[in-house]
């Protein structure tokens, strides 16, 4: 359609304005930052900042709590997303089978975490982990089983975040399976039936393989979120104990915005985002497909 | 014997799929038994399902003593604002670049498209700065106009604008229909389906967002129904019922209003692929 100049303005004058001031400069200003030791005296006066070239960088190779947080973080990413996804895939294929009842109730139930406020069940589950009166040692307690101090022991205190992580995960990644399934044309299961495969060798060899793509979504998703885990960790840990649940971005907020070293923030939300990138490329790359 | 088979899985089946489902539903129904719970009987173990004295004590604590409902404004002036401004930007935005034909178009399109693809991190130092120096933080401005752009409904309504045929607004240009016209005439009625799912996500995401407000609102009077959560459960560590209130009102409108927009959620996932 030919149109005017003026109408163009118009109508991607506000979406693209905004977007350039609040994504498109931020980011570029993100690695000027970088190389800045922006801190709190800046704030008040801009020209106190200096540049000082890959100091922050090299900064934080060195700095034990960054690696911490890094080290932290990976470890949520390596443990939740297999548990996310094997469990999300189980209860799609439960809830699409022909024969279940309820679909449409078990969809909505799964689905409910997902859409729920992250800071406000974070106090929930704080509750119900809590060593002494929380829910789950009263139900491990019922099977004679006592309950560790989930939150306060380093050793539980992530497993206790990845928890609550993928509970809240589950739905959403099930929704996407059920949608995957759905578009597995059946007449592949009849034809594997005929030869007189198993369900096993039908999982294995259509399932999967179909379910390719959906499989690389999720996973990039899951990728780039789990690696921005921060809510959790804030709600019912701070970090801690001992900064075992401690992460990147956990760590930029305190750099940032408690202690105001917004160079040194910046360099690790660049890094954080090469971080993303690299692990991003390296999955995409996995899953050239083989058919 | 298949048939004795068949009847085992079809227990099994819903056996585990109704344990998972109470897993999903029992912090739930812990938190609003517990809301409604007096002190007293917060730390009673076994713990009670059923309070034994139902009070609404917390609640009318929570808005009298706690001033909740400036938080609660607070937070619907904020997502109705973001939401409504970002739905009318994006979907101009989506219309332009659906059906205008105009040079750098594509490139621009690309540059949006890519930006998708930085976290939210990124952003938010220089955004922070930038407020700062205008006087933006703890104000309503400060939350509302960072949050407000979105690469992805932009892309999603462009997406969703190429599917209505150039013939109905070539028509209509012909009998002298104006641009502006074509957009509230004709693109958005036929729009209706994406811009609600649109809406039901930004709504959503603004309501949960919780960085970008602990940022901006320092103060008070300015915290969002989020922040005003972490700062109850730090202020008032011990006491679980109160706790328990406030996360029922920050999750309660958004739960409801999922139950009730289920079909339109559940199918903008599944079409989308999305995540707010």
């Amino acid at each position: 359609m030919k149109t005017r100049f003026y109408w163009i303005l118009v109508f991607v004058g506000p979406a693209l304005a905004a977007m350039i001031i609040f994504l498109v400069i931020p980011i570029i200003a993100s690695f000027v930052l970088s190389v800045t030791d922006f801190n709190v005296y800046s704030l008040t006066d801009w020209s106190q900042a200096y540049f000082i070239g890959f100091d922050n960088f090299s900064e934080l190779l060195s700095d034990p709590l960054f690696w911490q947080a890094l080290r932290n973080t990976v470890y949520c990413l390596v443990i939740a997303m297999p548990l996310t996804v094997i469990i999300a895939l189980g209860i799609a294929m439960l809830i699409n089978r022909e024969k279940t009842y309820c679909k449409g109730l078990f969809r909505v139930v799964y689905f409910l975490p997902f859409v729920t406020n992250t800071v406000a069940i974070a106090v929930v589950w704080s509750w119900i982990l809590n060593m002494h009166y929380g829910l789950l040692n009263w139900f491990l307690g019922l099977f004679g089983i006592s309950g560790p101090n989930w939150l306060g022991d380093p050793t539980f205190s992530m497993p206790s975040i990845i928890m609550l992580v993928v509970w809240k995960a589950i739905g959403y990644n099930m929704i996407l399976f059920i949608a995957g399934l759905q578009n597995i044309p059946t007449f592949l299961y009849e034809a594997a039936e005929l030869d007189g495969a198993t369900n096993w060798k039908k999982f294995v060899h259509i399932t999967l393989p179909m379910l390719r793509p959906t499989m690389l979504f999720v996973t990039t998703m899951m990728i780039i979120g789990y690696l921005q885990l921060f809510e959790e960790p804030y709600m019912l840990t701070q970090g801690g104990p001992l900064n075992s649940t401690l992460s990147v971005v956990l760590y930029l907020y305190r750099q940032g915005f408690r202690f105001f070293e917004l160079g040194y923030a910046s360099a690790l939300a660049v890094a954080l985002f090469l971080i993303i990138i690299v692990i991003t490329m390296v999955r995409m790359r996995l899953s050239k497909p083989a058919y | 014997m298949t048939k004795q088979r068949s009847i085992i899985q079809q227990i099994v089946v819903h056996g585990v799929l109704a344990i998972g489902a109470l897993v999903m539903v029992v912090p739930f129904v812990w938190m609003v038994s517990t809301s409604f719970k007096p002190a007293q009987e917060i730390f009673v173990v076994p713990p009670t399902w059923i309070p034994s004295q139902p009070t609404l004590k917390n609640y009318v604590d929570l808005f009298q003593n706690l001033d909740f409902a400036r938080p609660f404004l607070n937070t619907v002036i904020v997502s109705g604002s973001i939401t409504v401004l970002s739905v009318l930007f994006s979907s101009m935005a989506g219309f332009a670049f659906a059906k205008f034909r105009f040079r750098g178009r594509n490139a621009l399109f690309m540059l949006i498209l890519a930006t998708i693809m930085v976290p939210g991190q990124m952003t938010i130092i220089p955004v922070f700065l930038m407020l700062r120096h205008l006087g933006l933080i703890n104000t309503y401005a400060g939350l509302i106009i960072p949050a407000m752009v979105s690469a992805f409904n932009v892309f999603f309504m462009r997406q969703y604008i190429l599917t209505i045929p150039d013939d109905l607004l070539e028509a209509a240009k012909i009998d002298g229909a104006k641009e502006g016209f074509l957009f509230f005439k004709i693109i958005l009625p036929l729009s209706v389906p994406a811009l609600s799912t649109i809406a039901i996500f930004t709504f959503t995401g603004s309501w949960n967002s919780f960085l970008w407000p602990l940022i901006i609102a320092q103060d008070e009077r300015m915290y969002t129904l989020p922040v005003a959560i972490s700062v109850l459960a730090g202020q008032y560590g011990e006491n679980l019922a109160i706790q328990m209130a406030g996360s029922c009102i920050v999750i309660a409108p958004i739960l409801i209003f999922f139950i009730i927009a289920q079909r339109k959620f559940l199918k903008g996932i599944a079409l989308t692929g999305m995540k707010y």
